[in-house]
């Protein structure tokens, strides 16, 4: 979980420009993170790719904060 | 009709970055022209180009040369992986176009009433190219939603309302090589009508890329035997000539309102008076016979501007360096001038810069409002032998001055499309 976490905040960072303190697990990406629609259907891509895993459109939608990436993405590699 | 007038010039070449920079290497004789180094080029027949110089890595031309493109002075690393190369030199010559001119909008009306008209010959080569790599062998899940946005010509022209706020027409132009001139022509008629008083227009183009230089070559259209010597590859009128060098860049400038930039002080640097389009209507590739459909277009550009013949002192040729291409200009521009061609002096900056497709009609449009200023003809580089019989002087080699209050710059593109503008200077 925790490894995850890291790798997620590292990615949530580069992707989208991010100041690394306001990473945090409550944060939106659009709301707090300054994303737009497309940077957060990338980002999204760029966990599918990090993780080795598929993300289905509609689970996607619910992935709006770093905690929720974090979820899917621990349950998904378990 | 409104007048329209320029006021803010913007340049990204193969002879430097910066208006300055472009025009000083431009003028000293100054070539472009490098070995392909940012890709392999060991199948393709051609192998050199006038490649943009880069501080990350891809450098072009003379080493010593002054204006290297600096990509992160226009927008981070981040923000460039989503754009294509045409985008980001389109944005930076409008960065430095729309500083030049001093415009700001100062109410929301003004923001409504300045627009933007650019365009590209081929718009996203490499995104288009790499996109469809990664959907053959990764299938489409992999698709970055920013493909189609890199891709697309009239992105720029979207990216660059939006860095300055531009509320008005907003729209652009594909027409090959002839796109930058189209793209000031068309912007200077919505100012003319009084539908903006103020437009962003030019071109701008990144089409070295494998695949680009490989349909060109297919075409039969690009250079193939000064492999070994890039800067001689380009050498229009020259006898030695055999088809393009390609080039890349961006070309911008800011149309104004004549009444609008003299209220607001603005430095007014040239007048469009005059703007010719044609149609060849003949082959995808090749001009007409005698170069008529230039020659229609020419003399609509002479006619609306009002000018006589005897009024243009220099001619900013299309030449591009192909061998029919570059004498059936010279015939259409001495059918045009008359009893005039012995006094005026045209030149082919494409011997510098190499073609940039479609940006070559707005850096091209720039370099004779800047010639107009200084009296200047740039020269055409390695015209060694001519074999274009004509009266008109070539410039072969080094600039000269020249007498005459107005300037024309052809732009002709593949499809038969034409465009001629006359500039003067400003009164």
């Amino acid at each position: 979980m925790s490894d995850v976490l890291e790798r997620v905040k590292k990615m949530v960072v580069e992707h989208l420009d991010a100041e690394e303190a306001k990473v945090t697990n409550n944060a939106h990406f659009i709301d707090d993170l300054g994303a737009d629609s497309l940077d957060t259907v990338e980002l999204v891509m760029a966990f599918e790719e990090e993780f080795d895993i598929e993300i289905p459109d509609d689970a996607a939608e619910h992935i709006q904060t770093v905690g929720d990436a974090v979820k899917f993405i621990s349950e998904k590699v378990g | 009709m409104r007048r329209v007038v320029v006021t803010g010039l913007g340049l990204v070449t193969p002879v430097g970055c910066g208006v300055s920079a472009a025009w000083d290497n431009l003028r000293s004789g100054k070539s472009g022209a490098s070995r392909i180094e940012h890709f392999d080029v060991n199948d393709l027949a051609c192998k050199v180009a006038a490649v943009i110089p880069r501080v990350d890595g891809r450098a072009g031309g003379s080493p010593e040369m002054s204006g290297v493109f600096d990509p992160d002075t226009v927008m981070s690393a981040r923000d460039r992986k989503r754009i294509d190369d045409f985008i980001l030199y389109t944005i930076a010559a409008a960065d430095e176009a729309i500083a030049h001119s001093g415009w700001e909008a100062q109410s929301t009306e003004q923001a409504e009433r300045a627009g933007v008209v650019l365009g590209s010959g081929i718009g996203g080569l490499q995104s288009t190219y790499d996109a469809s790599i990664l959907l053959k062998e990764r299938g489409p899940r992999r698709l970055s939603p920013f493909v189609v946005p890199a891709m697309l010509i009239n992105l720029s022209s979207g990216q660059v309302s939006m860095r300055h706020g531009l509320k008005g027409p907003n729209s652009a132009v594909a027409t090959a090589c002839a796109t930058g001139a189209h793209a000031i022509g068309d912007a200077a008629r919505i100012i003319a009508c009084g539908d903006a008083d103020m437009m962003v227009a030019g071109g701008g183009e990144a089409s070295i890329t494998r695949l680009g230089i490989a349909g060109f070559v297919a075409c039969r259209a690009m250079t193939t035997a000064y492999n070994d010597m890039p800067e001689k590859a380009s050498r229009p009128y020259d006898e030695g000539r055999d088809g393009f060098l390609m080039g890349e860049g961006a070309g911008v400038v800011v149309l104004e309102d004549y009444d609008s930039a003299k209220a607001r002080g603005a430095n007014i640097l040239a007048e469009l008076v005059g703007y010719g389009m044609s149609g060849d209507a003949y082959h995808i590739t090749s001009p007409a016979p005698e170069g008529e459909g230039g020659y229609r277009a020419m003399k609509m550009a002479l006619k609306k501007s009002g000018l006589k013949p005897s009024d243009i002192g220099y001619v900013n040729a299309h030449g591009t360096s192909t061998p029919m291409g570059d004498e059936l200009e010279v015939r259409a521009v001495e059918r045009l001038l008359g009893d005039h061609a012995p006094n005026v002096k045209m030149s082919s900056t494409k011997s510098s810069t190499g073609h940039l497709l479609g940006a070559a009609g707005a850096i091209e449009a720039i370099f004779s409002i800047l010639a107009l200023r200084d009296k200047i003809a740039p020269p055409t580089l390695n015209l060694e032998n001519s074999n274009v019989e004509t009266e008109i002087d070539l410039v072969p080699l080094k600039a000269k001055a020249f007498e005459g209050k107005a300037v024309l710059s052809n732009s002709f593109g593949f499809g038969g499309t034409n465009a001629a503008l006359i500039f003067t200077e400003a009164e």
